[in-house]
């Protein structure tokens, strides 16, 4: 039988962790299918609503465009990776308090994307939040109690770092 | 009250903060295998053949259903059974379900759709509504009214020609709302197996499973008790998950066969082609007016463009003449409306489900009447306003109505006596009102049962479980159902769980549509809540020797109110009362009071009661490019009481949101595929990059003032609030456009585009304006005649002639007009 999965190596939320894929899988498929973290979400496979939001190597990027090959010897962190045990992330916490989310299937892509933005630019403006948050979708909310909590999460995250 | 009215967190918070909750793509069985299927590529043809015999072959294929496999018809509506899983012998949009593969992985499933072999025999397409009028033939559907005319309906509350001779002004206008769709943002996802009896159950991300529940049942011709439905939470729905869908059907059967789980995720395109969502219409409002603004009676006429299914559409149709009544006082009222079917994806209920449309129209008919009569908008408006506790010219029963208030207060905190007419050129305000249902008043099906149940069990520990068929779509259900339950008991929403939407462990609720659940649910659960109350008081009053009525359930105890210290915790009262009467449960339910209409078509628009508001919309209009930006949205909301402000305030952003993607952005449209092609009408844009919808940049900020007026017919006096503040947005833009640069944009969505064209008009020296020309003849039905309350009529249709008589009232919730079966519709289109 001739072998036609490939073997991938790579660090996701912190974990050294191994998965087979076909190399035209996406990474998105590789994270929900293959190794069953579902807090990803797919919400249209063309990278236009920023559901899938990962960061690879530290970089925002929407897993349904990267190939999961791609994932080979970087480091992935989901939605998964920003809690740890009881302890929510201060942005997770935040979107808690500010009642950033109603059905929550765009929350996910939201909180990593807001990560990034946090870990770039710990206290970015309101302007530079919503710029950077304009390629991801919500159909509840609205988006301005979504702002208000990374807003708010990113003086908090400040203050703490004092 | 501690829990009701303080803003608090959702109860499903935290796991969807973390991505724990469990939507229906996130579910994976052991032996899972993916269902994909394959859609019509031709908007409207006779299926002649479908061979699937190279798709079988090709490995990793573990079946292949095609239309013979599902011989039944199904549709959300009694009235419009129009719908099969896969296509039996005709294709009636692109984008219509004809084959499914069943293969061990997506992709599989995906290469082997290529190997089906489908043979069309093409029909005339219809694309636009006024062709459907003008040729009956060849029919989209074998069934309706006449021709490709789904539904007609006209119906007269008094004498409106009189109205009009009555009037000094009387105001014609035409409008045209385009269609647009949900969005949601997660695809529709489904899986079935069967349980370990053999028995189906179907996980699917459906509004409505108890719907879904009686579709399976007829569709696969099989025991409705042997179908477990369970609903996941939903990832955003606003009617959009509302109807039984192909897909659903199609892997409950595959189950079935395959005995083991299958698994269907749409993609973004089909998601489209699902569609359901706004119908395209052109409507035309003709009001009188007396000089001080009353108004002397209104006629309106409605086509929508209902695409190739039934859905809702019948209900759609007669909601876009229902609700014109309850915010003004109309003494005089006629409808006429008209659905035909087209070769395009299904329209059906989007939030508002019919009445955005007509209110659009509504809202700014009034705006011109204001200034025809050089009367303040809002003036006008208040003068007008209905009454409270009224019964309307087409037997609407008003309760509580916050309008007023509504106007009074948006207007004071939007400075409106200041900017109205006042500001520069390119900047404007306007102002529209609406209302909207707090449930349908009617099931989809005629019944006389319960339209919300609330079962709960009480443990030893405290705990309590509330079951209930409501179904958690992001607008906070289980939130409210928690609420309910713990304010009553005097515990905490952490000790409570929900346990909703799944109809083999829930009493029914009828699903999540038509702003029904706060309103029903909650009744329900109150009532759920006081049987248990009354219980565990019985057995503490024992305990205790005080008198039941003396007892406070508050904090997690149950004590005497004039000796507070002298009580049992709440498990130990659960405790007492399950010595007391063996084990502890309750149920609670829901009926909405009779509706007063009696006529053929009154089921659609009675409710409890209405909720109200008011919206104040501030635009920058660059007149050089069109560009029209909002900053900024002030709008007032009859809530009767918030019992979660948070969420409410939530879901009023929202509406505002969704409201403003329509006014501005949002269509569902539709192209011609070039001839060197196929010609075929598909979908212009099905995807979300160029479908456009308001990102974080576009939102404009959303000032909410709620106006708290309990209703007695609420749960602790609370209205809707999910879908009525979405309605006033989209005339108050336009209005607030005319305020701006002085043209009329009388349909949505509102473009640059379209509003230089308005320009370069108002340059030319024609008229400021672009919207539609004419509304179309139409071969309407005779009238029904229902004398209004004031004219001593009973809510019955007048006895005029036998053939509008025919049909029982009470056999639908929306009956077909026998009568119109017989007239063609007008070839004539001059």
């Amino acid at each position: 039988m001739t072998v036609t999965k490939l073997h991938i190596e790579t660090t996701i939320n912190g974990e050294p962790r191994e998965f087979l894929c076909d190399s035209h899988e996406t990474l998105l498929s590789a994270l929900r299918n293959g190794l069953g973290l579902t807090g990803t979400k797919e919400g249209c496979a063309t990278g236009d609503c920023g559901a899938c939001s990962i960061l690879l190597d530290g970089r925002l990027v929407p897993a349904c465009l990267v190939l999961a090959p791609e994932a080979q010897g970087r480091a992935v962190t989901t939605i998964e990776g920003l809690s740890s045990g009881d302890a929510l992330h201060p942005l997770q916490q935040k979107f808690l308090e500010h009642a950033a989310l109603q059905c929550g299937v765009c929350t996910p892509g939201f909180i990593v994307a807001a990560k990034a933005l946090l870990d770039a630019k710990p206290n970015p403006s309101e302007d530079e939040t919503r710029y950077w948050l304009a390629g991801n979708l919500c159909r509840c909310t609205g988006y301005d109690k979504i702002i208000r909590a990374v807003l708010d999460a990113a003086s908090e995250m400040k203050e703490s770092a004092i | 009250m501690k829990i009701i009215g303080a803003p608090r967190r959702r109860v499903d918070g935290r796991a969807k903060v973390t991505g724990q909750t469990r939507f229906a793509d996130d579910l994976m069985l052991p032996r899972m295998v993916h269902c994909k299927l394959l859609r019509s590529t031709i908007p409207h043809a006779r299926v002649v053949r479908v061979d699937v015999s190279r798709a079988l072959a090709h490995p990793g294929v573990h079946l292949v259903l095609t239309g013979r496999d599902f011989p039944v018809s199904y549709g959300i509506l009694p009235v419009s059974q129009d719908e099969h899983a896969l296509a039996i012998d005709r294709v009636r949009f692109v984008g219509d379900p004809v084959a499914a593969v069943v293969a061990r992985d997506e992709l599989t499933a995906f290469e082997a759709l290529d190997l089906i072999d489908v043979e069309y025999e093409p029909l005339r397409t219809f694309s636009d509504p006024e062709e459907s009028l003008a040729c009956p033939e060849p029919r989209i559907h074998e069934y309706g009214d006449a021709g490709n005319i789904h539904k007609l309906v006209s119906l007269r509350f008094g004498d409106v020609d009189q109205a009009f001779a009555d009037a000094d002004r009387v105001f014609e206008d035409t409008f045209f709302y385009q269609g647009n769709t949900h969005l949601p943002i997660e695809q529709h996802a489904a899986v079935a197996a069967r349980d370990p009896d053999g028995k189906l159950v179907l996980w699917s991300s459906t509004q409505t499973p108890h719907y879904v529940h009686r579709a399976l049942a007829k569709a696969l011709a099989m025991p409705a008790a042997h179908i477990r439905v369970i609903a996941t939470p939903n990832g955003g729905g606003f009617g959009g998950k509302s109807d039984p869908f192909n897909h659903e059907v199609v892997v409950a059967k595959a189950a079935l066969l395959l005995d083991r789980p299958v698994k269907i995720c749409l993609t973004r395109e089909e998601v489209f082609h699902c569609h359901r969502g706004r119908h395209p219409v052109l409507m035309q409002f003709k009001t009188g007016v007396k000089r001080d603004g009353t108004i002397t009676g209104m006629h309106v006429m409605t086509l929508l463009d209902g695409g190739a299914y039934g859905s809702y559409g019948v209900a759609s149709t007669f909601y876009t003449g229902a609700l014109q009544t309850v915010t003004y006082h109309i003494p005089a009222y006629h409808f006429q409306g008209c659905r035909v079917f087209t070769n395009k994806p299904p329209c059906g209920p989007k939030r508002g489900h019919g009445t955005p449309q007509s209110r659009f129209g509504q809202e700014i008919q009034l705006d011109k009447i204001a200034e025809g009569l050089s009367i303040d908008p809002a003036e006008l408006r208040l003068r007008i306003v209905e009454q409270p506790d009224t019964l309307t010219a087409n037997y609407l029963r008003v309760g509580t109505i916050g309008l007023a208030e509504c106007i009074r207060r948006v207007t004071h905190i939007a400075d409106w006596a200041n900017t109205f007419g006042k500001l520069p050129l390119g900047r404007g305000v306007g102002l529209a009102c609406s209302s909207y249902l707090s449930g349908a008043g009617l099931a989809i099906y005629w019944n006389d049962m319960p339209h919300s149940g609330v079962q709960l069990k009480l443990d030893r520990s405290g705990g309590v479980t509330a079951f209930c068929g409501a179904t958690e779509i992001g607008q906070g259900s289980d939130d409210v159902l928690v609420g309910c339950v713990a304010e009553v008991l005097g515990i905490e929403p952490i000790d409570i769980r929900a346990v909703t939407g799944d109809t083999d462990l829930t009493p029914v609720d009828l699903g999540s549509y038509s702003s029904r659940v706060t309103l029903m649910m909650g009744n329900a659960a109150i009532q759920a809540a006081e049987r248990a109350r009354d219980l565990l008081a019985g057995a503490v009053s024992r305990k205790l020797t005080v008198p039941k009525d003396r007892l406070v359930f508050a904090d997690r105890r149950v004590f005497d109110a004039g000796d507070p210290a002298a009580g049992v915790s709440f498990a130990e009262a659960v405790c007492l009362a399950e010595t007391m009467h063996g084990t502890i449960g309750t149920t609670g339910s829901y009926t909405p009071p009779r509706s007063a209409a009696r006529f053929k078509g009154g089921g659609v628009g009675p409710s409890p009661t209405y909720s109200y508001s008011a919206a104040i919309v501030e635009v920058d209009v660059d007149v050089s490019s069109g560009w029209i930006h909002v900053p900024r949205v002030w709008i007032a909301h009859d809530i009767g009481r918030s019992l979660n402000p948070t969420l409410v305030r939530g879901q009023v952003e929202g509406s505002v949101y969704m409201a403003v993607g329509e006014a501005l952005m949002e269509e569902q449209i539709f192209r011609r595929l070039p001839a060197r092609l196929s010609h075929a009408l598909v979908h212009k844009f099905p995807s979300m990059l160029e479908y456009k919808s308001p990102t974080t940049l576009d939102m404009p900020e959303v000032i909410t003032e709620l106006v708290e007026n309990p209703d007695p017919r609420g749960p602790f006096g609370a209205k809707e609030v999910g879908q009525g503040p979405l309605l006033p947005v989209m005339p108050a833009v336009a209005n607030a456009v005319y305020d701006a640069i002085g043209v009329r944009i009388d349909e949505v969505p509102i473009t640059p585009e379209k509003i230089l064209r308005a320009l370069d008009a108002k340059a030319a020296g024609k008229a400021p304006r672009v919207g539609p020309a004419r509304f179309p003849d139409i071969s309407w039905p005779e009238p029904l005649d229902v004398p209004p309350p004031w004219k001593s009529g009973d809510g019955k249709a007048e006895v005029r002639s036998r053939k509008s008589e025919v049909g029982s009232e009470r056999s639908e919730v929306v009956g077909t007009d026998a009568g119109a079966r017989r007239l063609q519709p007008s070839g004539d289109r001059s």
